[in-house]
């Protein structure tokens, strides 16, 4: 990798991280899927999704090892066995609700297959590594293309979603009620995390691309009381760590992907220690007499 | 059905603006109705008629279709027999004219939005798209502070939903049900997990607001006590049957006994509580 020298003048750290094409791909890459997963993040953690994701990346290795071996893209791989098992989960929801065992079990059978395949593909363990751990730092300019478009469709669509995704993540029932297709919406928004997902594994790796995805959604929660900001606060959350993680690449011996889930969980703790010692006064009840006894 | 006493009476006058919404048509009428979950019936040949304005209670133990109830009149669940009909015609979803509370959960305490956003969507929840800043966002303003101020929840609107008190909740959850203007409310056992002193208020909070627009209220409740004031009829759900009419002429000895097929016993004491004994033993002899 090519070394270069961190410094004082800030302009002067620009110039040296776009001045390769490597890293003005990885800046790109990275910026696109960080906005894509901290929109798609605050919905993970709102529905509790955090397993199912952490599972549909496992599913996106198996993919994209799969498409390896039989001479398709990797990306291609990722993202029709991640939106296959969207669909799957969406159809399976009220089944699956609670079921740990079974999405657990998805789980490794989809790692242990995506480890099959990479033998079948005679063990390249750059392949191996980079699947799993990313290579935001070699990729190509088709590769940034491929994740733009993804992220732009996922993004309209989740904009779609929006307000009827919110309701039932409040509260299912009642937005069942209330004339909300929420099947369709669960699916819908499950399709959008196979993108996001694609998205993240693109940048930091199969195993770790579930840092990406809750981390900026919890940290920006515990900071906001208003969706649009929650929203933006967690897209903001994951540009900051992802560039951030690939500066920290450029100029350390260390990989980007170590760098980006590092600096989200620390970020996480930090808002979490502050919130909870000091506490936004809004967020928390406060003391009021109780009420009269009769209505 | 059997119906104890014939007809149920409201005993209290309606006010004027209630009088005038009535019709003679009922808001509900279930004819022969009878629901399954596959080939298991939880209730069968119910007749109901609720008019216009009348505050509903509907009891009975756990499982016998009290939820079951409210889900077919939300249009949510079909009916395996007989007829349904909501507001003169058949129940659908995404109603205006039909608020809703479902059953309470405890929200997560981690849930950190803000409380009259959750009001909001009661206005436009179900739409597509992102909220933008134009007019109808003025009027969604003005439709959400009104609700919230009917429900008194003003002070707290700002905060977030899961670090508020389960009475609080209940608050906001009704605002969100009352923001589209409903002539009929179904509130699933909004008295559950609430202090005693919050449930009277929150009984007298909908019951008060009920009386004042109009509006028919079903509530399904595990305790009468807290409602007895200003129910004009009970419906018991249990044994999957269905009896419904005055307080004093369901939740009587004979009755109940019937109607779970089980003697149980109902007992007041001396300021009027009305209390159910044996239905321990009867759940046990029937699970």
């Amino acid at each position: 990798m090519v070394r270069s020298h961190v410094t004082w003048n800030l302009v002067d750290d620009w110039h040296q991280l776009v001045q390769y094409d490597f890293m003005r791909h990885a800046l790109l890459a990275g910026g696109i899927a960080a906005v894509l997963c901290g929109a798609v993040g605050c919905f993970v953690v709102l529905r509790g999704l955090s397993f199912a994701t952490d599972t549909l990346t496992h599913v996106g290795f198996a993919g994209a090892s799969g498409a390896v071996v039989i001479g398709l893209s990797p990306v291609a791989g990722l993202l029709g066995l991640t939106a296959l098992m969207a669909v799957a989960l969406g159809a399976l929801e009220q089944r699956l609700r609670g079921r740990d065992v079974v999405i657990g079990m998805i789980l490794v059978l989809t790692l242990g297959l995506g480890l099959f395949f990479l033998r079948l593909y005679r063990g390249y363990s750059n392949e191996t590594y980079a699947l799993l751990f990313g290579s935001i730092l070699a990729l190509s300019p088709r590769d940034v293309v491929v994740v733009a478009v993804g992220a732009a469709i996922a993004l309209a669509a989740l904009a779609a979603i929006f307000r009827p995704l919110l309701f039932a993540s409040l509260d299912e029932q009642l937005a069942e009620a209330r004339g909300v297709p929420v099947r369709a919406v669960a699916t819908a928004f499950l399709l959008v995390l196979a993108v996001a997902v694609t998205a993240a594994t693109q940048v930091i790796g199969a195993l770790l691309a579930v840092a990406l995805l809750i981390a900026p959604g919890a940290t920006a929660q515990r900071l906001t009381t208003r969706p649009a900001a929650w929203l933006l606060l967690s897209v903001a959350v994951a540009l900051g760590v992802t560039w951030t993680g690939l500066a920290l690449a450029l100029w350390q011996p260390y990989p980007a992907s170590f760098f980006i889930t590092s600096l989200s969980t620390l970020t996480y703790l930090a808002v979490r220690l502050v919130t909870a010692g000091a506490g936004l006064s809004r967020l928390r009840p406060a003391m009021r007499p109780a009420p009269a006894a009769e209505g | 059905m059997r119906n104890p006493g014939g007809p149920a009476v409201a005993d209290r006058t309606p006010p004027r603006e209630a009088a005038a919404r009535r019709t003679d048509r009922p808001v509900i009428r279930l004819q022969g109705a009878g629901v399954a979950y596959g080939h298991r019936a939880v209730w069968r040949h119910a007749d109901l008629e609720v008019a216009p304005g009348e505050f509903v209670v509907v009891l009975g133990p756990n499982g016998a279709g009290k939820t079951t109830l409210l889900r077919v009149l939300l249009g949510l669940h079909r009916l395996a027999e007989g007829t349904v009909e909501v507001l003169g015609g058949p129940p659908r979803r995404g109603r205006h004219a039909v608020g809703y509370v479902p059953q309470r959960r405890t929200l997560d305490s981690d849930l950190t939005l803000r409380a009259r956003d959750l009001v909001a969507l009661g206005v436009d929840g179900d739409h597509w798209g992102i909220p933008l800043p134009f007019a109808s966002a003025r009027r969604k303003r003005a439709l959400v502070d009104a609700a919230l101020e009917a429900v008194d929840a003003t002070a707290y609107a700002g905060r977030a939903i899961g670090r508020l008190s389960g009475g609080e909740q209940q608050r906001l959850l009704l605002a969100q049900a009352l923001v589209t203007e409903p002539r009929l409310l179904l509130l699933d056992e909004p008295l559950a997990s609430l202090d005693i002193r919050s449930q009277g208020v929150i009984s007298g909070l909908v019951a008060g607001l009920a009386r004042e627009r109009g509006i028919t209220v079903v509530l399904v409740a595990h305790d009468v006590n807290p409602l007895v004031s200003f129910v004009d009829r009970v419906v018991y759900v249990a044994g999957g049957a269905m009896v419904s009419g005055r307080a004093d002429e369901v939740i009587t000895t004979e009755t109940l006994s019937a109607l779970y097929d089980y003697p149980v016993e109902v007992i007041r004491d001396s300021r009027g509580r009305i209390v159910v004994v044996g239905l321990d033993d009867c759940d046990s002899h029937h699970h």
